[in-house]
């Protein structure tokens, strides 16, 4: 058995996991506090990435330094996507709160479509090229070949991501909020919190998440197009479903499950049929345990 | 206090209160019974601003409230415990008790209410990082009190705090509300099937039947009052 092929395709698989991570949070999130599966969410991730495409090519003309570069474009994305989370969330699904289950979920498609064709018609259908922004570093040098810089970057960041999260959740005024209007949306109301505000920001850190995997993700592979975010998207929210959506941790698991057995099944079974054994995983957790790895069975809910 | 005038209230195309009208005057304990589905919880939804408010007026320190958002009348002094005690299954009874803090930002105060409930209650501060789901009703029943206390209402409503819990705990409970309006002056407001134990803490009474309101009167003449007796008292 080869174990540095084996090595080199976990290694792909922890990069495709935080990837979907920082997607799958934002899935579990928003279902968490409305129920509802955020179909535009891949297509946020988008925004983001194009929109650290203009930062970058704009700031890389004006001289400024790589590093400088993308932490600002990153900014730039972060803002961004936050701005059209919120703003989707305020147009396409809060006039919808009360409506039947199904009416959201629609909508969620229009958003979605929406957005791809509003990218796709500003910009373009081609895949355009993102600059590596993120540079070799120095003292990475002697595994740049196994795991690359911009692939540590990654990884790191996502950690990082997942514990300012947690932190957030856990402790702050603001997170316990959240967790009190993910669990009951009407008592939270009564103890003075203000429901509205609770899912707006949950979208706008949601967001913010996605887009900061938007630039990761496109400045590894190197390009970008209108319709990056709907496999993205899909993916991820199979990552969240596994892991039991609704559960942060859960999103987590699933993500870096889904990543690293999508890497060894490219590696030695198929990699044209990636795609389809993702699905194949979604249909095999509906079947057999559909509240998912970590998640918690309806029936629970009181 | 509280005035509701000729409050109406709809559930889709149900009409759940057809004209309510009932004073509070501060420190009271009053009572609201009647039986199920008369329509004593939709009057406390419709008051906390979940349940809009299709006619009518609810006044609160003679202000109208009935437009506000439910966040809005909580930030008012006005704190619910609703039916089934809505306890945050996943939050701890700590986080519970947060909760009831939320709008407050006197930290010393937070702390004496916190104190306060948990001499009130000593079990509570036994299971302090349990998770709410997993405690008994009458544990459940008493943190939810608790969480209410927290918010240091100026009026607190109860919807059937009597509800699954067994009679000596249900009598432990009465006894904490009466304690509570005492030393407090906090007014409180009460919604309960359990007629008899109702109509003996509470001041004055008001007897509600299919969304309106049929009898009033102090809580000792309606323990005696025929027509009470035989509906609600089963005697």
């Amino acid at each position: 058995m080869d174990f540095s092929y084996l090595g080199q395709l976990l290694l792909g698989g922890l990069t495709r996991g935080s990837i979907y991570a920082l997607l799958a949070l934002g899935y579990t999130m928003v279902y968490g506090i409305i129920e509802l599966i955020n179909f535009a969410h891949g297509d946020i991730y988008m925004v983001g990435a194009f929109t650290a495409l203009i930062a970058s090519t704009v700031l890389l003309n004006y001289g400024v330094p790589h590093l400088a570069a993308i932490i600002l474009a990153g900014v730039a994305a972060v803002i961004y996507s936050s701005a059209y989370g919120y703003t989707v969330e305020k147009i396409a699904y809060k006039p919808l709160r009360n409506a039947s289950r199904l009416a959201p979920l629609i909508s969620a498609i229009g958003a979605s479509l929406f957005l791809e064709s509003y990218v796709l018609l500003l910009q373009t259908s081609d895949f355009l090229p993102f600059p590596a922004l993120i540079p070799n570093f120095k003292f990475w040098a002697p595994y740049e070949s196994l795991f690359s810089s911009t692939e540590l970057v990654i990884l790191i960041t996502t950690i990082v991501v997942m514990i300012l999260l947690t932190v957030l959740i856990k402790f702050t005024k603001i997170g316990k909020a959240m967790r009190a209007t993910s669990q009951d949306r009407v008592m939270a109301a009564l103890m003075g919190i203000n429901v509205d505000r609770v899912i707006s920001i949950t979208f706008i850190v949601g967001s913010a998440i996605a887009a900061i995997g938007g630039v990761l993700i496109a400045s590894h592979i190197g390009q970008i197009n209108f319709y990056m975010g709907f496999i993205a998207g899909i993916k991820a929210f199979v990552a969240a479903v596994l892991g039991g959506i609704g559960s942060m941790p859960g999103a987590v698991l699933g993500s870096f499950v889904l990543g690293l057995s999508e890497s060894l099944f490219t590696g030695y079974v198929s990699s044209d049929y990636q795609d389809v054994f993702a699905f194949t995983i979604l249909v095999a957790i509906l079947i057999f345990r559909p509240s998912g790895l970590l998640g918690r069975s309806e029936n629970q809910k009181v | 206090m509280l005035k509701l005038k000729d409050l109406q209230a709809f559930y889709g195309n149900i009409q759940a209160l057809k004209g309510i009208s009932l004073e509070i005057q501060e420190g009271e304990i009053i009572s609201l019974i009647g039986a199920n589905g008369a329509g004593k919880s939709t009057t406390l939804m419709t008051i906390s601003g979940i349940v809009p408010a299709r006619e009518g007026e609810i006044l609160f320190k003679d202000k109208p409230i009935n437009k506000l958002p439910p966040d809005k009348i909580a930030a008012l002094g006005i704190s619910q415990v609703p039916e089934g005690r809505r306890i945050f299954p996943y939050l701890t009874v700590m986080e519970n008790l947060d909760m009831g803090a939320f709008l407050r930002n006197d930290k010393s105060g937070v702390k004496q209410d916190l104190e306060y409930v948990l001499e009130l209650f000593p079990i509570l501060a036994e299971r302090r990082n349990q998770a709410g789901g997993t405690l008994s009703g009458g544990e459940q029943q008493m943190l939810a009190i608790s969480r209410a206390i927290m918010t240091r209402p100026k009026l607190l409503l109860l919807d059937e705090p009597s509800l699954g819990l067994a009679p000596i705990i249900t009598k432990q409970i009465f006894e904490i509300i009466k304690k509570f309006n005492k030393e407090s002056n906090t007014t409180i407001f009460l919604v309960e099937q359990n007629a008899n134990l109702a109509l003996q803490v509470a001041d004055r009474g008001y007897v509600m039947e299919n969304g309106v309101i049929t009898i009033s009167d102090t809580g000792e003449n309606l323990l005696v009052n025929e027509d009470v007796k035989k509906a609600y008292l089963g005697i």
